[in-house]
């Protein structure tokens, strides 16, 4: 049996882990519920997030905080032209020829993101550097970060598609487009600024990241699992992603420390029972046709 | 243009319509049949490793463009195939024996897999089967005892009937064999009522509900067909790398499978013939473009990957049909000469297809 005190550290770690995920799985949602595409680039878009990043703080000068709002600027416009320029031609062709795209989005990322930054890994300079010492577990401050900014941006999310008149337009445009398009919603416009958006937490999600896991071209297959995560959730809805998160990021770390043959496949076997029994996720969000 | 006279209901469903269509068949395989004779050994192995893939694309091709099941995770059946077949050799089983069994074995597991999978849809799919290859793939890994793990597994030599099969030309053969019987099959599943219920329950799974089409099992079908043949192109390609290891079959090959079909062309055979082509003679191109372009860019290490990429961009955004739409147009352009307009392929309007009201 692990002492009481390892228990809490692995939940702990479990947790910002599963924070991570949850940050990277936002995006997934927020696009697909726009479009209904799954962005299978989207960890390679948090990993040139964290790159650019990286670019504005040490070739600008920039402190963490501005570098991280110019590379979220920088980001959101990359986000918004691939919807604008690509995305929007290819509506309604098979589901396959639209995932094989997004990979290949993926790799098209990856390879520039060696050839600008290099193959090695980096490290950022964040203002969480130092550890902090809860109830005897030590833990670094990074971790902690990772899990005030899913929440601040959680908040943040929660207050803008709720309050603000171009986030309900947003939810109305995902929920139904023909709809929206009467009541005078740009609705091309907003899909792209969904993307602009998901691409921009991608930045935050890659910026948290890079400190814990360092930053290099293979940081994005980081999206599998998380979008593992969010699909034990029930995709399509944020309360579920982020509890399915939560969860494949708790189990993950205990699932090594028992398990250490099958290290990393826990998430997929989570979600793989999880497909089997409940094939929607946790919570559905699909229905029947009715004819 | 030939306008074909009727005079028979089955004329409905042969596999080959057209004169020139019979023609251009017969020369094709009478080309591959010739090609030892013309070819050296390279050239030979190279063809071989091209049927392999064409194989292995209409594995991916009945359950992708046929039944409209994408999976990431197909490189796993060819593991499998591999795996399987390879072990059984070793242990002595004849090769007649070996490749039923295998494919069955495959196929079983394709059902098993259909089974769980036939109630999730999409993406779900998708991500489903890609975690079944990374489970496979750090199984296959793990299972030292039988599968040798990350050392490898050496594949025993291609023996049929007491005669060993070393010759290039004779593996050529085997694989030609295979590929042929594969791809006639495949023709003759889909003008069965089978393969028309996969196409149906592509087309809308409401409709082809609605007719009667018993969806679940319909998708187990596929899966296990597709599974099986997918593990059967396994057999072939153990014996083209002779030394078999887990990485072989991991995500990467998985995309290319994908790939392939989508450039070939999604929903018909033909695209699964050209997308092998097209993977094969890729690196080619590749190659001859690293020559051409100034060094600072040729040296690149990740331009393959960016070429890759690019590529598909360009096919899906302006040539969704693939390779095989875009021979469509040519036949057409040639047989009606001059009259072949703009507006004869125009690209119907299409429209946002929900998945959240099935």
């Amino acid at each position: 049996m692990l002492p009481i005190d390892d228990v809490f550290r692995l939940t702990l770690i479990g947790i910002s882990q599963g924070c991570a995920y949850g940050l990277v799985a936002l995006g997934f949602v927020l696009i697909y519920k726009a479009t209904e595409v799954v962005n299978f680039a989207h960890g390679d878009f948090m990993m040139f997030g964290g790159f650019a990043v990286l670019t504005f703080s040490e070739s600008f000068g920039l402190g963490f905080w501005p570098s991280l709002l110019c590379a979220c600027i920088a980001m959101g416009a990359a986000g918004f032209l691939v919807d604008a320029l690509i995305m929007r031609r290819i509506i309604g062709q098979s589901q396959a020829s639209v995932f094989i795209l997004t990979v290949a989005f993926g790799f098209i990322l990856r390879s520039a993101a060696g050839m600008i930054w290099g193959w090695n890994p980096v490290s950022i300079d964040t203002p969480f550097d130092n550890e902090v010492t809860i109830a005897n577990v030590t833990i670094g401050a990074e971790r902690l970060a990772i899990i005030a900014a899913t929440v601040v941006l959680c908040t943040a999310l929660y207050l803008f598609f709720s309050r603000s008149r171009l986030g309900i337009a947003m939810q109305a445009s995902a929920q139904n487009q023909l709809a929206a398009y009467y009541m005078g919603i740009p609705v091309r416009r907003q899909v792209s600024l969904v993307w602009a958006l998901a691409a921009a937490i991608a930045t935050i999600a890659g910026a948290f990241m890079a400190p814990i896991t360092q930053l290099d071209t293979n940081t994005g297959f980081i999206g599998i699992k998380a979008l593992a995560g969010a699909i034990v959730g029930g995709f399509g809805s944020i309360p579920g992603t982020l509890l399915g998160c939560l969860l494949i990021g708790v189990i993950e770390p205990f699932a090594d420390y028992f398990f250490p043959s099958i290290k990393g496949v826990s998430a997929y076997i989570v979600m793989l029972v999880v497909l089997f029994i409940r094939p929607e996720g946790l919570i559905v969000q699909t229905y029947m046709k009715k004819v | 243009m030939q306008v074909i006279f009727k005079t028979s209901y089955n004329q409905d469903i042969n596999i080959l319509s057209k004169t020139g269509q019979y023609i251009r068949v017969t020369l094709l395989v009478l080309a591959m049949l010739t090609a030892p004779l013309y070819l050296d050994v390279y050239y030979l192995s190279e063809l071989g490793m091209l049927l392999v893939y064409v194989v292995a694309g209409v594995g991916l091709m009945i359950l992708t463009g046929f039944t409209g099941q994408v999976s990431f995770g197909h490189a796993a059946f060819l593991g499998i195939g591999a795996y399987c077949h390879s072990i059984l050799m070793s242990m002595g089983v004849p090769f007649f024996v070996s490749l039923p069994a295998t494919a069955l074995f495959s196929g079983l597991v394709g059902m098993l897999l259909g089974r769980s999978a036939s109630k999730m849809h999409g993406f779900y799919l998708a991500v489903a089967t890609l975690a079944f290859l990374i489970i496979v793939e750090t199984l296959i890994g793990e299972w030292t005892d039988v599968t040798g793990g990350y050392a490898g597994f050496s594949v025993p030599e291609l023996e049929i009937f007491g005669f060993y099969f070393v010759e290039m030309w004779q593996q050529y053969y085997v694989d030609l064999g295979v590929t042929l019987f594969v791809l006639w099959g495949t023709a003759n599943l889909l003008r069965s009522p089978s393969g028309r219920a996969f196409l149906a329950v592509r087309d809308s799974e409401l409709s082809a509900r609605s007719l009667g089409v018993n969806i679940e099992w319909v998708k187990i079908q596929s899966f296990g067909i597709s599974a099986a043949v997918t593990g059967v192109a396994g057999v072939l390609l153990a014996h083209h790398l002779l030394y078999l290891s887990p990485e072989t079959f991991g995500v990467l090959e998985s995309l290319k499978l994908l790939l392939m079909i989508v450039v070939g062309g999604l929903g018909s055979i033909l695209g699964a013939v050209f997308g092998a082509i097209f993977v094969s003679l890729l690196p080619v191109a590749l190659s001859i473009l690293r020559d051409v372009l100034p060094d600072e860019i040729s040296q690149q290490a990740g331009l393959e990957p960016m070429l890759f990429g690019f590529i598909i961009v360009i096919f899906v955004v302006f040539e969704p049909d693939g390779i095989s739409g875009r021979w469509r147009k040519l036949l057409h352009f040639f047989e009606t000469f001059p009259y072949y307009r703009k507006a004869s392929f125009v690209r119907q309007k299409s429209y946002l297809k929900t998945e959240r009201m099935r």
